[in-house]
């Protein structure tokens, strides 16, 4: 009938088919990996080892690109990431303190420290941020600043500690630059109710942070509650985020970048920036894990340092093509 | 169709009065402009009504006063159209102008059929169809104005709040835009409130005009009475002449102060 009514449908055909990418990525992750492909002897080791580590990718990548896509939107800014408000430092700094005063001593506990450590730590350092940000305020520039002091103030005391323990240096570097190869269903089960309610609380704020796309004050005329919006918002996004991060480490870039590409090729409204990021996220971890694995023989590649390997360059394609078609 | 009172209204910001005690109603259906120098507090006025300052005193329409409403109530009662409008380049103009319906939709609801359908009708009336799914940031500035008003017009408010609306645009765009106001407050019955740097524009489409200097109401009535200038001069440290046209149309005119040469 009329001229915007059609373009809804085709979201829909290209949301299918991001899932049908997604599928054919997951069967790619579980058949390739220095054991070879599917036969019967290997089951055990795609049930035990590739599945796990198939589904915690798609949950780590869909959690950092819906949080990503999220932080932009409350925050107006594209060059936002999860880690803003210092989510990233403050885990940084729990796991640190971990592997520096409380590895042998924890070596026997049932449950392992580390996931913790980085979760509290992600979560505390955001809580610090929101705290001093509101009460300078409490728009977005305030709260970024806030964010940019606390993750400084804790990258510093995390180098403090590491030059008293350089022993531990090399574990941190390599929790910093994420890994998802040992990946366990105990992880999945540990992240999974975290992920699961902050997706929904985040899906759920889609209109609100388009509402918000025309600025704090205009969207306040237009009677949205932007306070309300971007505590939940950023409440929800840390959550989700820590509890990925406690399991998988820092892995950059797939929360900045998937969330661009699917506004570049795709619809820059949250209703369908959102969903669509849970897919191309989940889709593009998925297989940045994939090479990792037979890159070098018997050690494997940081998945962080796969994902903006591959990212990059991928995003600066797009961005030129982009530029061309418009 | 809505009057809006102002009883006594104060703005701060921290020590400084924008606004000293002002008292003002604005009849159902009229058109109420706000002149005055930089700084005079028109702006914050219209920021007071809309919300987004606070105030003291009372701002009621239709009696009630706005300062308890939920802020989805106060938006479907005041719609705001700010001075320079932040403009989502990516975003299409049905979306943008979609906005308007906030204030009817849930907080994790979604827009109706009837609030698409009515946004549909705004661009039809507004003979904006065409822009409905460009985006914004390849609209031109006095397209993009028009849209913004749209999205005001979607609110179905019946105060509209009017700040600077003709300041980045021609002189065609202003006339265009005032000309769309004038229109919608005739068919709808809006009650309007603008602030306007264009004296003469002012004294045309307003049907009273209220001069305000240092935040304090320094001469009020019809733009004859107002646009004097004596007045201008006092308040805005300028050299005018003042002509008055047949039709009663005043127009200002700024002078030289220097001799020609």
């Amino acid at each position: 009938m009329t001229a915007h009514a059609d373009h809804r449908p085709r979201h829909r055909w290209w949301l299918l088919a991001a899932l049908a990418l997604l599928v054919g990525a997951a069967v790619l992750g579980a058949m390739v990996g220095p054991a070879g492909s599917i036969s019967s002897t290997n089951w055990h080791i795609i049930w035990k080892i590739r599945l796990p580590r198939v589904v915690l990718a798609a949950i780590v990548g869909s959690m950092l690109s819906l949080a990503g896509a999220s932080y932009q939107g409350v925050f107006r800014n594209p060059l936002v990431d999860p880690y803003l408000l210092g989510s990233a430092a403050g885990a940084g700094l729990g796991a640190t303190l971990v592997f520096a005063y409380a590895r042998s001593a924890t070596l026997h506990w049932p449950v392992d420290p580390l996931p913790l450590a980085a979760f509290v730590g992600a979560l505390v350092a955001v809580l610090v941020t929101y705290s001093v940000g509101v009460s300078f305020g409490g728009n977005s520039l305030t709260l970024v600043l806030a964010g940019v002091a606390v993750a400084a103030l804790c990258t510093a005391v995390q180098q403090m500690v590491l030059l008293r323990n350089a022993d531990v240096i090399d574990e941190v570097y390599s929790w910093i630059s994420g890994r998802l190869s040992t990946a366990t269903w105990a992880d999945v089960r540990l992240v999974t109710p975290y992920v699961l309610v902050s997706s929904v609380i985040l899906l759920l704020h889609r209109r609100q942070l388009d509402v918000l796309r025309v600025g704090d004050e205009e969207a306040a005329s237009l009677g949205a509650e932007v306070k309300r919006v971007r505590l939940v918002v950023v409440i929800a996004a840390t959550l989700g985020t820590a509890a990925v991060v406690s399991v998988s480490g820092l892995i950059g870039f797939v929360g900045i970048m998937v969330p661009h590409v699917v506004r570049l090729v795709f619809s820059a409204s949250y209703r369908w920036v959102l969903p669509m990021s849970i897919v191309v996220g989940a889709t593009f971890l998925i297989l940045a894990d994939v090479p990792g694995r037979v890159l070098e023989h018997g050690r494997e590649t940081p998945i962080g340092v796969v994902t903006a390997f591959l990212g990059a360059p991928m995003f600066i394609v797009v961005l030129r093509s982009k530029r061309r078609l418009t | 169709m809505s009057s809006l009172a102002f009883q006594d209204v104060v703005v701060r910001y921290d020590r400084h009065v924008a606004v000293q005690p002002f008292t003002d109603s604005v009849r159902p259906g009229e058109w109420l402009c706000l002149i005055g120098p930089n700084g005079a507090g028109k702006s914050s006025v219209l920021r007071a009504v809309a919300g987004l300052v606070g105030h003291e005193g009372t701002i009621t329409v239709d009696g009630a006063p706005l300062a308890v409403r939920s802020p989805r109530r106060r938006a479907a009662l005041v719609a705001y159209v700010p001075q320079s409008p932040l403009i989502p380049a990516d975003m299409t103009g049905f979306d943008y102008v979609l906005l308007g319906r906030n204030p009817y939709i849930g907080y994790f609801g979604s827009e109706s059929r009837h609030d698409r359908a009515l946004v549909q009708d705004v661009l039809e009336r507004l003979d904006l169809v065409r822009f409905a799914d460009r985006r914004l940031g390849t609209l031109s500035g006095g397209e993009q104005q028009r849209l913004v008003i749209a999205r005001a017009v979607a609110q179905e408010a019946p105060v509209l709040l009017l700040d600077e609306p003709t300041s980045a645009l021609d002189i065609g765009h202003q006339q265009q835009a005032l000309e769309l106001v004038d229109r919608l407050r005739r068919e709808h019955g809006l009650t309007v409130v603008s602030a306007m740097h264009d004296l003469t524009l002012a004294g045309v489409y307003a049907d009273r005009l209220t001069l305000l200097h240092q935040g304090s109401v320094v001469a009020a009535g019809a733009a004859a009475e107002v646009l004097r200038a004596e007045t201008l001069s006092e308040f805005y440290g300028v050299s005018v002449s003042v002509h008055h046209d047949p039709d009663g149309t005043v127009v200002v005119v700024p002078r030289r102060t220097a001799p020609l040469a």
